[in-house]
């Protein structure tokens, strides 16, 4: 009986190791999360930032150039540009780019936009105050729709960064997103 | 504790009896011999179907252009063959070796869970069922690459993608319950006077491997699990139009694909450690530096995963930290290699086939592993990402690696499991054409690989031709002489010389106390651990 007990005991503990290591797994997608964050590693920037003109302190000593790079995913038909290409500002300066989407399709559809942004230790110095990307776009056939960006690069940059790229790919989100498509249709009736 | 066991109600009118007769002998058997021979015969099956794969794959590739399939198909053998190879093949067939021979090496009369050993069998040809009945639905089987990466595996998936998932999860429970059995039975079963540190080899490397499985296959479930809620239930962990990070799956897909690698080579290192003394008539060279070098091997297999993703985008600091640890596990590696070395150093050397295999393992997994550390360094693996280096890399680690131990254990034990000698003038003839196959199949693609052809491609560039033509004739003689392996273990079982209960003549370990063929029952009672028998 005492080897039997022994066994037991021995597949309890490898037991626990089996569910140790389930929860680990699914541990590690808000760890990794977490790591992005704090690393910048996926080129996430953060969320909607308040915009105090007191607080800021414009660096006019240098600027920055960032660039903007519009892409849309795979099947994605919508046309999505900026309005430039790239564009020189001062750290601190809170500076508004307007970027477009042109539904080309003749039914209604949804699209989410997803930043990136390189070097990713940049990535804690970028704000933006508004952003299309905090949103889905929902657009109409043939509609097309203005988006302003605000961002500001925080004055505490490091020195070397001497320019950004911001990349925005847009993804088809209409299956996902049925919720804003009936929101839609109300709206128009 | 064989006195405590022995009085447990029941077990004595067990001991008596022989196998059932018939099919209900295999469905019901709780005999760790006869589950080892269901894992051994079943990975055998696996090899030939994923061979037949990888033949489909060197046919369509011997010249460029398309010949015999179409790129939808190519890409499901692709995914196909490193699936059932590396799942179906090469880990059951080690669970098979460890089945047969764990209890008899340290003396026990069977597994810990003899039920459970049952189960975590036969739950493997419904999953590899399913999986291969994928092939034949409309759609396809999957055919996004043996590592799914996601959003291939997700978005972009055949819609069988789904039974891909449930058979993962399937092999899963398999290799867990299969190293649950192995852990319980080699920590609580050993025979007294067994002691760790005198354990074979072989036991020791699944011990660890073991561990290695209980760690990682709960993380690969969790991976096809959240693939499942992606394809099915509008979650977003691996789409980034929903919030998620694609990146993030290869992430958690290496965490456990890293370990997953060596779970199929530390038992092959058990094996060769086996043979070797035996044939060189000499003890193991540095025993204890082999089991800590398995154990540090295992410890750093878990913090490497990112050099299969340097590419993906990483911090600089994390690239040189997996660049760094990669290249330590030579270290633990060199170890090993060295000590094999010291063992057949001014031994007696004979040549019979496990012998032959034995070596053959040592050097073409030591150019497999040469091959690794270039592929290590971050700034070169830009330019090998992907190649047909890579491909050479794992296969020359895989197939003179893993399958070669696997052919040299059957041959060497073989005698011991049903009491018959295979032809040894059959075995080496068996030997050379593998060998020569090997090589002529899978050196090439060093080359082509570091002139720039991609892997996974059912087409390429005129420049390749002739490496992939030599590639091609490799694999078919490869391939070939598998099907000579079948026929001389058959010939073997069939009508094979009456084996010598030793077998070997410089063969130690316990099991070979044992007549020939191994009893149906084996160490009812304990044996006595003499140091002949046991490492001292």
């Amino acid at each position: 009986m005492n080897a039997q007990k022994q066994t037991r005991r021995t597949v309890m503990k490898l037991g626990m190791l089996v569910l140790g290591m389930s929860c680990f797994a699914w541990a590690m997608v808000p760890l990794y999360n977490l790591l992005c964050e704090i690393t910048g590693l996926n080129g996430k920037t953060g969320g909607t930032y308040t915009y105090e003109p007191a607080k800021e302190v414009v660096d006019v000593s240098r600027s920055v150039q960032v660039n903007f790079l519009t892409n849309t995913n795979g099947n994605m038909p919508w046309e999505f540009w900026s309005e430039q290409g790239g564009v020189k500002v001062h750290p601190g300066q809170l500076h508004t780019v307007n970027f477009y989407v042109k539904n080309t399709t003749d039914r209604v559809m949804v699209g989410q936009a997803v930043p990136s942004l390189v070097p990713i230790l940049a990535t804690d110095y970028f704000h933006k105050t508004e952003c299309f990307c905090f949103e889905r776009q929902v657009l109409q056939p043939g509609e097309t729709m203005e988006m302003p960006m605000r961002f500001i690069v925080d004055a505490d940059l490091p020195g070397h960064v001497k320019s950004l790229n911001l990349s925005y790919a847009l993804f088809d989100v209409s299956d996902f997103a049925e919720a804003d498509l009936v929101k839609s249709a109300d709206g128009k009736s | 504790m064989s006195e405590v066991i022995d009085t447990h109600a029941g077990h004595d009118d067990h001991e008596h009896h022989g196998p059932d007769k018939g099919l209900a002998r295999w469905l019901f058997t709780t005999n760790h011999k006869d589950i080892g021979t269901l894992y051994l015969w079943f990975s055998f099956a696996m090899f030939l179907i994923g061979g037949c794969m990888a033949l489909v794959i060197r046919a369509e590739l011997f010249q460029p252009g398309m010949q015999f399939v179409y790129p939808e198909f190519f890409n499901q053998m692709t995914t196909n063959h490193g699936l059932i190879m590396v799942f179906g093949a090469v880990m059951p067939a080690f669970v098979g070796l460890a089945n047969w021979l764990v209890p008899m090496m340290v003396g026990a009369p069977d597994m810990a869970l003899p039920r459970m050993n049952n189960l975590s069998f036969w739950i493997l040809p419904f999953a590899f069922g399913i999986m291969i009945s994928t092939l034949f639905m409309e759609g396809g089987g999957p055919n996004f690459g043996w590592t799914f990466y996601a959003p291939l595996s997700t978005t972009y998936a055949p819609d069988s993608v789904t039974y891909f998932i449930f058979a993962v999860h399937m092999m899963g429970a398999s290799s867990i319950m299969g190293s649950i059995n192995i852990i319980a039975t080699i920590l609580n079963m050993r025979a007294p006077g067994m002691t760790l540190m005198k354990m074979p080899l072989f036991v020791w490397t699944w011990l660890i491997t073991a561990y290695l499985l209980l760690a990682v296959m709960p993380v690969l479930a969790g991976a096809v699990t959240m693939m499942l809620f992606d394809i099915h239930f509008g979650t977003s962990f691996f789409n980034a139009a929903g919030g998620g990070d694609p990146v993030m799956f290869q992430h958690i897909f290496w965490f456990f694909g890293h370990p997953e690698v060596y779970i199929m080579i530390l038992p092959a290192f058990g094996i060769v450690s086996q043979i070797l003394p035996t044939f060189a008539r000499k003890p193991l060279f540095g025993y204890d530096s082999m089991v800590y070098a398995v154990a540090s091997i295992a410890f750093l297999s878990f913090i490497v995963w990112a050099h299969h993703m340097f590419t993906v985008g990483m911090p600089l600091a994390g690239q040189l930290f997996f660049m760094y640890a990669t290249m330590l596990i030579a270290i633990p590696t060199g170890v090993k290699v060295f000590n094999w070395i010291a063992t057949m150093w001014q031994g007696s050397m004979t040549f019979e086939t496990p012998m032959l295999f034995s070596i053959a393992f040592v050097v073409l997994f030591t150019i497999g592993g040469f091959s690794g550390l270039m592929l290590a360094i971050t700034p070169v693996d830009y330019q090998y990402h992907d190649t047909y280096f890579v491909v050479a890399h794992f296969h020359y680690v895989l197939v003179p690696g893993a399958i070669f131990s696997i052919i040299a254990a059957v041959y060497y034990w073989l005698p011991k499991w049903c009491g018959r000698v295979y032809d040894e003038r059959l075995g080496k003839l068996h030997f050379w054409l593998s060998f020569i196959g090997v090589n002529v199949t899978f050196f090439p693609q060093h080359f082509s690989g570091l002139a720039g052809m991609p892997r996974r491609v059912p087409d390429y560039a005129m420049q390749f031709a002739d490496f992939n033509m030599l590639s091609s004739i490799g694999a078919f003689i490869f391939g070939l002489s598998q099907v000579f392996f079948l026929y001389i273990v058959i010939k073997a079982i069939r009508s094979g010389q009456q084996a010598t209960d030793r077998v070997w003549e410089g063969a130690h370990g316990l099991e070979w106390t044992l007549p020939s063929p191994a009893p149906y029952h084996s160490f009812t009672h304990p044996p006595k651990v003499t140091d002949a028998e046991a490492h001292s």
